[in-house]
């Protein structure tokens, strides 16, 4: 599924969660994503939290009155009233991320409210200085303690639906999801892990899912570049493109 | 002539990508709970989500429901329920204490496992199949890998054989699609099921 990234309603790729570039327009890469039978579609907003804004309803209004398919949105989410007012827009789902470090039990009771199946745990993860895995928070800003495995366990335990896993090394790479990161996670939860960072071809979803075990699989750089030289082309494989390499 | 297509506002959750995608297809359509525009409508689209109660409380509150009633049970004017527009079909909902409209001879029930089943999830939520118990024209060209997107704690049951159009599985099958004579009602949401949920508008609005 695209994961697309946000700043200020405008539609941008990082790489290594870091300098963010302007690839278009939000509303019309779904319009595109419309007619590419997508599946699900994740919209982040990545600097939502950092800067201290609450969700942007009138933006995602917008974005959800386009949407021809599931959307999950994430950014900036750290009151329960917010959450409902994502989900009167016509979103399915929202994704806790920085919020959920800081104040855990948040997480306990957007699902005691909404279900866990409309929850999604978002976590960015990021080797540190001495090569271990640790989450971060604030768009990759703040590091933690947290071990990745432990942490998606723990939020799994209080509720979260579905963990979404951001790899901060290989994000906007396109050189291939860190397999290892994901084994680690999924083999720790029972609920789906949504695999992100890093794909830039389709052999690389098969990668995700057989060799790390992810029951999906985002892409970033892949869905709105194309060739070496990044132009802008927002895309998506064809189902039978997906077809031929996944079966 | 244009046909008036009118997607029944009663303040139930957002239908912006209904009428969305009825423009994408070719299709203008109001959102509206007027009784003039309801009355002047060729096609009608009770979409809602939500608690069964607080639904029917909206409509009876704001003078829809004789409204409602003259135009599908007396000029048989065709209506489409989506998610909980179809289970207000129904005579009254485990999930409440109002009545529904009654216009099919059914119930509103919780999904309830037994079993290895018992450790699904409530609401069912995602993606889903059909499986087709009676041909409808709603069914009209769409491919046989036709798949839909649910969220829905309750649904339909108890409904006459021939009026279970599709059913789909989760757990156990349940009533997915149902019609009757000029009523139709889908528990999944077609605005959400991008190609067969535009094939599945294109042909409700093709309906005679």
């Amino acid at each position: 599924m695209p994961c697309l990234l946000v700043s200020n309603g405008r539609l941008v790729k990082t790489v290594r969660f870091r300098n963010p570039a302007y690839v278009g327009d939000p509303v019309n890469a779904i319009k595109i994503y419309n007619e590419k039978e997508v599946d699900e579609l994740i919209l982040l907003d990545i600097t939502a939290t950092v800067e201290g804004r609450k969700p942007d309803f009138s933006f995602l209004s917008e974005v959800a009155d386009e949407c021809f398919m599931p959307l999950a949105y994430g950014g900036g989410i750290c009151d329960i009233d917010d959450i409902s007012r994502i989900f009167s827009l016509g979103i399915e789902k929202v994704a806790i991320n920085s919020y959920a470090l800081e104040n855990p039990s948040f997480v306990e009771k957007a699902a005691a409210v909404f279900g866990s199946q409309s929850i999604l745990l978002s976590m960015d993860v990021k080797k540190n200085l001495f090569g271990k895995y640790r989450v971060y928070g604030r768009g990759g800003r703040n590091g933690t303690d947290h071990e990745p495995a432990a942490w998606a366990a723990r939020m799994e335990r209080i509720g979260a639906g579905e963990i979404l896993l951001n790899s901060i090394d290989q994000d906007g790479t396109m050189e291939g999801y860190d397999t290892t990161l994901i084994r680690k996670v999924t083999e720790a939860v029972t609920v789906p892990v949504i695999a992100c960072g890093g794909a830039g071809r389709i052999q690389d979803f098969k990668m995700a899912v057989e060799e790390g075990g992810a029951s999906a699989v985002a892409a970033g750089s892949m869905v709105v570049y194309q060739g070496k030289n990044k132009g802008v082309l927002i895309n998506f494989p064809s189902r039978d493109d997906l077809k031929n390499t996944l079966d | 002539m244009e046909q008036k297509i009118v997607i029944v506002d009663y303040g139930m959750g957002n239908v912006g990508s209904i009428r969305n995608m009825l423009k994408h297809i070719g299709f203008r359509a109001i959102i509206s709970g007027t009784l003039e525009d309801i009355r002047n409508a060729d096609k009608l689209i009770l979409s809602g989500v939500g608690a069964f109660d607080s639904a029917m409380n909206k409509i009876s509150g704001t003078g829809l429901l004789d409204a409602l009633n003259i135009k599908v049970m007396e000029e048989k004017t065709p209506l489409l329920g989506i998610c909980l527009g179809m289970q207000l079909f129904s005579h009254a909902s485990e999930e409440g204490l109002c009545r529904g409209l009654g216009w099919i001879d059914a119930t509103t029930v919780r999904f309830s496992f037994t079993g290895p089943a018992s450790r699904l999830r409530v609401p069912h939520m995602g993606w889903n199949t059909l499986s087709i118990r009676n041909p409808h024209p709603l069914f009209q060209g769409m491919p046989e890998d036709m798949r839909f997107y649910f969220v829905h704690s309750y649904h339909v049951q108890g409904a006459q054989k021939d009026m279970t159009l599709a059913t789909t599985h989760y757990g156990y099958d349940f009533t997915s699609v149902i019609a009757k004579d000029n009523i139709c009602g889908v528990q999944f949401h077609p605005e959400k099921s991008h190609k067969f949920g535009m094939k599945l508008l294109n042909n409700f609005i093709n309906l005679m």
